[in-house]
């Protein structure tokens, strides 16, 4: 294996009394797409602002291209390129102005800006709107404008929290068609945060962040593999009975989620048929399907991604309630 | 070094670039002095009389230099337009901030007390043109325009501007809403230029607010506009040299004050100011 171009060790983000990062050790090697998947306030924001140095960790640390993020900040800003998750351009510019600003800021010569950009723009094509204020904008046309810029330097490690979010699935399906591409003629490494499982199978490694932390950290397939062969989903008349005379009668773990009982087998096509012909109880409805990453976050932390969103709803409504007034960013 | 001046400048232009598209905000540094000078100028100019009047005893012809109220705000107003564009230009700050253009700048490879040196010759350049529109409402005031006036209000009205606007991004980058900026308007930018001697005579004033206007910096900045545009007026040198007797110029420590006095105070406390930017700017996260 080659040397990691980022190297995270227990590192650690407080506020207050709050650890939103909690000791997260992990490694990215040159050239990988690496996707942080997670629900509302799992930390993946807060880990990327560490990791691009806008916010200095409380304990640990962190290599980027070989480069610590608190004490050489110069150099780790030089070899990254960041796509906020909040919008980040200039709306009283033209697309080609923000594109300009951003070159002038990285150090690119006269010459390399006209070079340089109009690539990117042809990449994002966004060519023609080159001369339009980007108040006039898409969301989605601002989005790419957005990654176009963030590889106009260059980069050796390209950061994208959240990428696609708020965009309808065909820009989306565009997006992803850059953003692989991308790896192949630039060869950068891309370090990605979501919250839509589909999108984390894009990625080579996956890194499951709940609460903080990292519950589990491989490759889509692997993970999906963690949870056995094919997800069976059945509802039945009496649930609590049938949950434990299914475990006992096919040697399955079921698990309860909400008016459904789940469990894994090896081979589902094989097993339904058996299952129908042997199970006592009344079956309501029953389906098969292949594991999802959302499967392996319930497998992990008894939740599902949705679920795990509903409960921080409800924190920051109770914070908003307790009126606990938290200093913005 | 180059990447340096590169940055400076393209940080001004961004400034500069923003303004000139925001019409509403033109219009309104054109608007705002018109509506002053008519309503306060028209207002008042009858009721105070001339302000200048050579005694009988005086070498000087009776009616010398005589200054309506009107002649006399008229450089107060464009004091007043530099000084709200440099403390919107410097705060302005928060604005990036709030939209999220602050943190691309924040993200980039170049010093931070260099961003807060672009912003604020953006916002300096921006008020001095701000200022210079005032001019175009000469007539309307019985202000004489000549080429030497404008040509020795420019520098003027820049410095003023940087050192306001040093002031405005000092205080932006500590502030984290935008809400705070209109705390900023009540509690630092009016009193500061109504206490500035921008629109009253600076004459039998009470102790304690003679006092306010002495310390206030903005003083200094008013003071040579209105040196300069009297002077342009054909005012007599005998009595430009006796100002601060009418309440038409500073006096520090029982001295009438140099249009180079005031140059010295006011580019002290921009280079003060901007220190201070650069270093508050440089801190945040
Ligand atoms: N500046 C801050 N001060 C206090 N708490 C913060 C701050 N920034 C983030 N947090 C808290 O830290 C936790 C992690 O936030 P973070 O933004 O990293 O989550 P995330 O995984 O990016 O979530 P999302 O998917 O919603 O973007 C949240 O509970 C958040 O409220
Ligand atoms: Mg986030």
């Amino acid at each position: 294996m080659s040397t990691p171009i980022i190297l995270v060790d227990n590192l650690t983000k407080r506020f207050g009394d709050f650890t939103a990062v909690d000791h997260v050790s992990f490694e990215v090697q040159p050239g990988e797409i690496f996707a942080f998947l997670g629900p509302n306030g799992a930390g993946k924001t807060t880990t990327i602002s560490m990791l691009v140095t806008l916010m200095r960790p409380t304990e640990g640390r962190a290599l980027l291209a070989g480069h610590d993020v608190v004490r050489e900040q110069g150099a780790v800003r030089r070899s990254i390129g960041i796509v906020f998750q909040e919008p980040s351009l200039d709306d009283r510019l033209t697309a080609l102005e923000n594109l300009e600003f951003h070159a002038v800021l990285y150090g690119l010569s006269a010459a390399e800006r006209r070079r340089r950009i109009p690539q990117v723009l042809e990449m994002v094509q966004l060519a023609d709107r080159a001369n339009d204020l980007v108040e006039r904008f898409s969301g989605g046309m601002k989005r790419r404008l957005e990654i176009a810029r963030g590889l106009l330097h260059t980069p050796r490690v390209l950061f994208l929290d959240e990428p696609t979010i708020g965009l309808d699935p065909q820009t989306r399906r565009h997006m992803w068609d850059y953003i692989l591409g991308l790896r192949e003629r630039e060869g950068i490494t891309i370090f990605m945060t979501t919250h839509y499982m589909e999108e984390a199978e894009f990625a080579d490694r996956v890194a499951i962040m709940d609460h903080g932390r990292i519950a589990a950290l491989d490759t889509p397939e692997a993970l999906k593999r963690q949870v056995g062969g094919d997800v069976i989903t059945v509802r039945t008349t009496d649930m609590e009975k049938d949950a434990a005379c299914i475990e006992e009668q096919f040697g399955v773990k079921v698990q309860r989620y909400k008016d459904e009982l789940r469990f894994e087998v090896e081979n589902g096509e094989v097993f339904i048929p058996r299952f129908v012909r042997e199970f006592p109880g009344t079956i309501l409805t029953i389906s098969l399907r292949r594991p999802t990453l959302d499967d392996v976050f319930l497998k992990l932390t008894g939740r599902t991604i949705r679920d795990a969103e509903l409960d921080e709803k409800d924190l920051q409504r109770y914070r908003l309630r307790s009126r606990v007034v938290r200093p913005r960013r | 070094m180059w990447h340096t001046l590169q940055t400076v400048y393209i940080i001004w232009k961004r400034d500069v670039k923003r303004w000139w598209r925001d019409k509403p905000r033109i219009i309104g540094a054109l608007t705002f002095p018109v509506i002053f000078l008519v309503v306060f100028g028209n207002g008042l100019s009858g009721a105070m009389g001339p302000l200048v009047q050579p005694q009988a005893a005086s070498a000087l012809p009776v009616g010398a230099g005589a200054v309506d109220y009107k002649q006399f705000i008229f450089p107060g107003i464009i004091a007043m337009n530099v000084f709200f564009a440099s403390i919107f230009g410097g705060i302005s700050v928060v604005f990036d901030r709030e939209f999220g253009i602050l943190k691309e700048v924040l993200v980039a490879p170049i010093s931070r007390g260099v961003v807060a040196l672009g912003k604020t010759l953006g916002g300096a350049s921006v008020a001095t043109v701000q200022g210079t529109l005032v001019l175009l409402i000469a007539p309307l005031a019985g202000v004489k325009l000549t080429l030497g006036m404008v040509v020795r209000l420019w520098p003027l009205m820049f410095l003023g501007a940087f050192a306001m606007t040093s002031m405005g991004v000092a205080l932006g980058s500590r502030m984290r809403s935008v809400e705070g900026f209109q705390a900023i308007n009540q509690f630092i930018a009016f009193p500061m230029i109504f206490l500035s001697g921008a629109f009253f005579p600076l004459r039998n004033l009470p102790a304690w607010m003679e006092f306010i206007v002495k310390v206030n910096p903005a003083s200094y900045a008013v003071d040579p506009l209105r040196r300069v545009v009297l002077e342009a007026q054909g005012m007599p040198p005998a009595i430009l040299d006796r100002l601060a007797e009418f309440g038409l110029g500073l006096e520090l420590f029982g001295r009438q004050l140099t249009i180079w006095h005031n140059v010295l105070i006011v580019v002290s406390f921009g280079i003060l100011m901007n220190v201070l930017a650069m270093y508050l700017f440089s801190r945040q996260d």
